[in-house]
């Protein structure tokens, strides 16, 4: 095969937030006419570096070649002017708009006249030549959203982009939609554009791309032709990672089961079945691991526990007490911690201050006694607060200049520490725990790891909650697969073989999984 | 022509200099583009300014009628400050103290003859649960039906204010006045003056003493904390335990029930009849607006407990300075509302440099 010219060249691009290095001299190059699958675990760092090449971010180091000639990329706006465009994960269509008004959002027309009816033909023209069915007069919020998909694809032709960068564009895609999306891409790469296709997922990278660069940890493993290399092999590049902690699985007495849910279902946020009579039971001294891709019923079965979403069938059963739907302060005050997937929405109040974010859940403690109106008692013990506060900073080695700042200024890993801090503290018999080490360093992971573990050690009822696999390997002494908002199997840790978690969680039940 | 090129960015997080410095800078501002006003309405700004101040606290009169105009604002500022605090969007305090005053006409005009230590307890508290009543009729529909409080508090006013309107032109009106007004309050519902001659009474005892709760709340309670919490994030506030519900029903119950009493403040201490909007117009309102005024006052002191006081401080010389100003040297008293809108977006910019700072970039 002759070799395309390179039409995008990133050199040693770095890029660091707060506590975490996203992008570590990262190189990355893009052909014309290929398609180049960016692949890596969740925090890899893959949508940090096409951000810094759409201009959302700002790289700290490193130089971005455009056809050969080296540029700046300040704003989407110049990335455009340099025929790039990004279709996000999370879409940014108005959905009172039509497909056309959308798309022509934000453009200039000569002397300030619009050209509706010419931009539709045009965007009809567009649609045809792409396999990018869609009607473009069609209202947006009318939409499917592998169509909405197609909406955004479409914006980024009609501004002329040649090289397209899509973020897990699979994610919100149903099989179907997946496959013309594939047929468009193929057609876009035919006529010369360049694509980057941003996953973890193995088989589509391997179905689609021509190229695959591996990311790890926010740096460059390896580029890979896809027909030199094998799903085997990616998995290694994917995954692997320097030993640096080996944690050693504790033995804990079993006790009774803690926390039990029976044939729980419930509802996603856009009304539709997320839980599907999923039973599960954790006994103290136990950690079980809930494994799965995202978006299966994870989330939703974490806030069914924690009474803040509604379970529309079953049982969510608490030391052997009824708790389901239960207002969320009796489920705090009935020993559950819970460390929830979002930190900073829900974890924390990120404007309030170290220590109010330390004791918001158990003011209870911190006031006098309880009079008529004020269950929760009147007026706070500030100096108990205080002392509290800072054991808590001390002994979970919170990095905070004082118990006094607004909790947002603290960095990913000292956040969390702040909440395992709130939680731990008060010896929850039950803990919840939803991605407790996402986006954290290895220091962060390795501490959060440990306390959990001790945590098992002490007796409590561990149900962890995490897509990423080692985690689940690592910390757990059973481990139920969901898929689709079911439990498609539970088997103890000791026994698992990745390969058949791997198939539970590509959707295959353990009963229909040979040995 | 090439325009520098500027950048905005968050501060890292603003030192208390920086905190002081913005705000107090744009009011400075204001204060400069008022004196083009002032210029404009033909009058020397430096003279101007002069009666204005010396006008509202040049002497013990013009200091005891700025309290006296402080009173109510520093009730519907305090009032409106702690529902914004739990981002109770409460824009009711003028209908909340409409409804103060006509229950609290209610008991003042029916007992006569009753002594003032019963009669003045009995209107402030009635006048009390009659603004608490009518805040908390939004906040019950905000958290049942998730009807959005900016508009049904607002709507509020309108209601209070017609119905008002239909009590003193209808069946509570003054057969011997010329106005559609309501007889006088007893004599023992009215709020005894600090001291005699001048215009400002216990009423401003009763708003210092709300102003220092708002403050001991947000400092010290369980509740504070609790309010604090829900208005940052309410999402978070439910995860953990907090009841948002009763949080926000007994913040609109507290915020409702202080502007109900600036009602009775105004009703007691200044105009001693109910008084509204007749079929053919009127003397006036009970309220001057004090009610919306309680929102600027709130935002322009940052709703905290000490910014509040500072703000309806402000507002009061400004109110009463204008007076003088106008009967000094004739610029229009109106130039207040004015220098109200001109202030709010100085100190808009203002909070906004507080947070971010704009540079020049190169290239």
């Amino acid at each position: 095969m002759k070799r395309s010219p390179v039409v995008i060249k990133m050199v040693r691009i770095t890029k660091k937030f707060p506590g975490v290095i996203a992008n570590d001299k990262i190189n990355f190059e893009v052909r014309k006419g290929e398609i180049h699958a960016l692949l890596g675990e969740n925090g890899a760092g893959k949508t940090t570096l096409m951000n810094i090449l759409y201009g959302l971010y700002r790289p700290d180091a490193g130089e971005i070649y455009i056809r050969g000639k080296k540029v700046t990329i300040k704003s989407p706006n110049d990335a455009i002017s340099h025929k790039v465009g990004m279709i996000h994960q999370h879409f940014t269509l108005v959905p009172p708009f039509t497909v056309t008004q959308n798309i022509i959002l934000g453009l200039k027309f000569p002397k300030g006249v619009l050209k509706i009816g010419r931009a539709e033909k045009r965007v009809a023209e567009l649609s045809e030549k792409y396999g990018l069915k869609v009607e473009p007069r069609a209202q947006v919020w009318q939409l499917s959203v592998g169509e909405q998909q197609r909406v955004e694809i479409l914006k980024a032709l009609y501004r002329g982009a040649e090289t397209l960068i899509l973020d897990e564009p699979t994610s919100v895609l149903t099989p179907g939609e997946v496959r013309d999306l594939f047929k468009t891409l193929r057609s876009l790469a035919k006529a010369g554009a360049s694509i980057v296709f941003i996953s973890h997922k193995l088989d589509e990278v391997i179905e689609i791309s021509d190229r695959i660069t591996v990311l790890r940890d926010g740096k460059f493993v390896a580029t890979k032709k896809t027909s030199t290399t094998d799903k085997g092999e990616l998995a290694r590049l994917m995954v692997k990672r320097e030993v640096i902690f080996r944690l050693k699985k504790p033995k804990a007495k079993l006790g009774k089961p803690a926390l039990e849910i029976k044939k729980v279902s419930a509802l996603s946020d856009r009304k539709l079945p997320a839980l599907k009579e999923v039973s599960l039971s954790v006994r103290e001294g136990e950690i079980l691991g809930v494994a799965g891709v995202a978006g299966n019923g994870q989330r939703e079965l974490a806030e069914v526990i924690a009474s803040i979403r509604k379970a529309t069938e079953g049982k969510v059963i608490v030391k052997g007490k009824d708790m389901t739907n239960r207002p969320p302060s009796e489920i705090v005050e009935a020993g559950v911690g819970r460390i929830p997937e979002d930190r900073l929405d829900m974890g924390l109040i990120t404007d309030l201050s170290v220590k109010e974010n330390l004791v918001l859940e158990t003011l209870r403690d911190f006031s006098d006694k309880a009079v008529l109106f004020f269950p929760e008692g009147v007026f706070l013990n500030h100096s108990a607060i205080d002392k509290y506060a800072d054991k808590l900073i001390s002994e979970f080695r919170v990095i905070t200049p004082s118990r006094e700042v607004p909790s947002k200024t603290l960095s990913g890993g000292n956040l969390q520490r702040l909440i395992l801090a709130r939680v731990l503290a008060r010896n929850p018999k039950i803990l919840v725990a939803s991605e407790p080490t996402r986006g954290l360093d290895v220091g962060a992971t390795e501490y959060i790891r440990r306390k959990l573990l001790e945590q098992k050690t002490r007796g409590a009822a561990i149900l962890l909650i995490s897509e990423d696999l080692e985690e689940i390997l690592t910390l757990s002494d059973r481990i139920a697969v969901m898929y689709e908002g079911k439990i498609m199997g539970i088997v103890p840790a000791r026994k698992a073989k990745i390969e058949k978690i791997g198939l539970m969680m590509a959707g295959t039940p353990l009963s229909k999984i040979g040995r | 022509m090439r325009f520098p090129k500027l950048k905005v960015e968050k501060r890292p997080l603003p030192d208390l200099k920086t905190k002081i410095l913005w705000p107090v800078l744009s009011i400075l501002i204001a204060l400069g583009i008022g004196a083009i006003l002032i210029a404009a309405a033909g009058v020397d700004p430096l003279t101007g300014y002069y009666h204005l101040f010396s006008g509202a606290l040049g002497d013990v009169h013009a200091i005891s009628e700025t309290l006296w105009r402080f009173t109510p604002l520093l009730l519907t500022g305090t009032a409106v400050a702690l529902a914004f605090r739990c981002k109770f969007w409460n824009i009711g305090a003028e209908g909340q103290m409409l409804i103060g005053a006509t229950v609290a006409t209610f008991f003042g005009v029916s007992f006569i003859g009753t002594p003032s230590w019963l009669l003045i307890p009995l209107v402030i508290i009635s006048g009390f649960l009659a603004g608490a009543l009518w805040a908390v009729i939004p906040a019950i529909l905000k958290a049942k039906f998730k009807a959005d409080e900016v508009v049904t508090t607002l709507l509020g006013n309108w209601i209070i204010l017609y119905f008002v309107g239909y009590l003193v032109e209808g069946p509570w009106r003054d057969p011997t006045s010329l106005w559609p007004e309501s007889p006088a309050i007893a004599a023992t519902a009215v709020f005894p003056r600090l001291v005699s001659g001048y215009r400002v009474h216990i009423g401003f005892i009763i708003a210092i003493f709300f102003a220092i709760l708002f403050f001991i709340v947000l400092r010290k309670t369980v509740w504070g904390s609790q309010i604090k919490a829900v208005g940052a994030n309410p999402r978070a506030a439910d995860f953990m335990g907090i009841k948002v519900t009763r949080v926000l029903i007994t913040v609109a119950i507290l915020s409702g029930g202080i502007a109900g009493i600036a009602g009775v403040n105004e009703l007691c201490g200044t105009h001693l009849h109910m008084k509204g909007l007749g079929f053919f117009g009127g003397t006036g309102e009970l309220s001057w607006g004090y009610g919306y005024a309680g929102v600027f006052i709130a935002m322009l002191g940052g709703l905290s407990a000490i910014g509040v006081p500072v703000a309806a401080f402000f507002m009061a010389v400004m109110i009463q300075g204008s007076r003088a100003m106008y009967r000094a040297t004739g610029v229009p008293s109106p130039f207040f509302y004015a220098m109200e809108g001109i202030i709010l977006v100085c100190l808009l910019l203002g909070i906004f440099l507080t947070y971010y700072r704009i540079r020049r970039v190169k290239g």
